[in-house]
């Protein structure tokens, strides 16, 4: 895990590269002017906001990082037609159930993105951090963590456990070298 | 054949939206009205999106970008004040 | 040509928003509910958006992308207000309904 950017005038490179294209995408031009404006925002306004903010892990390996959020988007988009299916379909067959997963992440920006794409993905919605630390940042792995999770139709629970932690938290482990 | 569809697709939207008003008044609880009124702001995003694209103006794009915005923070300052009793402690 | 594709997306988009709303309204407890807005909802949207960015391209002069804008931030927002209520309902002690599995995992 690296809290340091490599270069000082660029402390987080992400979210420059999302103010760049936020800027670009709200004009919907791509003129030169535009883009001088856009990089002038991206490189000051992280610059100018960086003391308030905590500092948050860097992602290192960008590749892994973008085929991840491919593989997430396909299951988003498979998962919503299970969805629909299971809510379409009658509701007494349904069996919810609340599930804990061991978590072997420490940081809480990794646990924040391993949350949303549990959420996002098929009839599971993440519902709670535990056990609570008021400075997550801080004390690192001095706890075991669980991701408590809602599961809208419970069949298996131990493959559900193996294949969040396989399929989402093992890349994610990976990215941020954690 | 696309005024049709949109026409179609306005009246989904509408439905779901009186689907969620449905849901909003039987509560049971306060969480649901507030998930209640989640969906209907996002509902109410697609209801302008589509009315820009049966005026065919683009105009509508900034309004739609606010509502998805305040939805967000409003929902987010509901939840806050039901868990805390403040919003900004 | 782009007439059926921006057609075939808007039903698409429209059908997931409504069945998200009946989820909503079907559902026999809270965190049922939940499912059908937090990520049917979602789709539908991205659908939509989708549908107005082919439509907004193809009739007024040159592209127009600013609708990703739109998509991008409901799905970052999405899992965030959704964790907030479930949050909010767990703290109010919500029923779940009786054959909900790993009820005892909600007491710590």
């Amino acid at each position: 895990m690296r809290l340091e950017a490599r270069f000082k005038w660029l402390p987080s490179p992400i979210l420059s590269l999302l103010l760049f294209l936020a800027w670009l995408l709200l004009n919907n031009s791509v003129s030169a002017g535009h883009i001088v404006l856009a990089i002038i925002l991206a490189i000051v306004i992280p610059l100018v906001t960086s003391p308030f903010r905590t500092k948050q892990p860097l992602i290192i390996k960008p590749g892994l990082a973008f085929r991840h959020l491919m593989l997430v988007l396909y299951d988003i988009i498979t998962a919503n037609f299970q969805v629909a299916m299971l809510i379409l379909g009658p509701t007494k067959n349904l069996t919810p159930g609340f599930v804990k997963v061991p978590l072997d992440l420490t940081h809480s920006m990794p646990i924040t993105i391993l949350a949303s794409t549990v959420s996002l993905t098929p009839g599971t919605v993440s519902a709670e951090v535990y056990p609570w630390e008021e400075n997550i940042t801080e004390n690192k792995g001095s706890k075991q963590k669980f991701l408590l999770i809602h599961v809208l139709n419970l069949k298996d629970e131990q493959a559900l456990i193996n294949t969040i932690k396989q399929r989402y938290e093992a890349p994610l482990k990976e990215i941020f070298q954690c | 054949m696309l005024e049709t569809v949109i026409l179609i697709v306005f009246a989904m939207i509408g439905l779901s939206l009186l689907l969620n008003v449905w849901r909003l008044l039987i509560g049971p609880s306060v969480p649901d009205r507030i998930l209640a009124l989640d969906t209907m702001y996002i509902n109410s995003i697609a209801l302008i999106i589509l009315y820009g694209m049966s005026m065919g103006t683009a105009l509508y794009f900034e309004a739609a970008l606010l509502i998805a915005m305040l939805g967000f923070v409003s929902t987010v300052a509901v939840c806050k004040y039901l868990l805390r009793g403040d919003i900004i402690e | 040509m782009t007439e059926w594709i921006i057609s075939i997306l808007l039903l698409i988009g429209g059908s997931f928003v409504l069945v998200g709303s009946i989820g909503l309204v079907k559902m026999p407890d809270f965190f049922m509910r939940l499912h059908g807005p937090t990520k049917a909802t979602t789709l539908g949207m991205a659908s939509l958006l989708t549908a107005a960015m082919v439509f907004f391209s193809t009739t007024q002069a040159g592209l127009s992308v600013k609708e990703i804008l739109i998509s991008l931030f409901l799905v970052l927002t999405a899992p965030i207000s959704g964790y907030m209520m479930i949050k909010s309902a767990i703290h109010h002690k919500l029923e779940s309904i009786d054959r909900t599995k790993g009820k005892d995992n909600l007491e710590e």
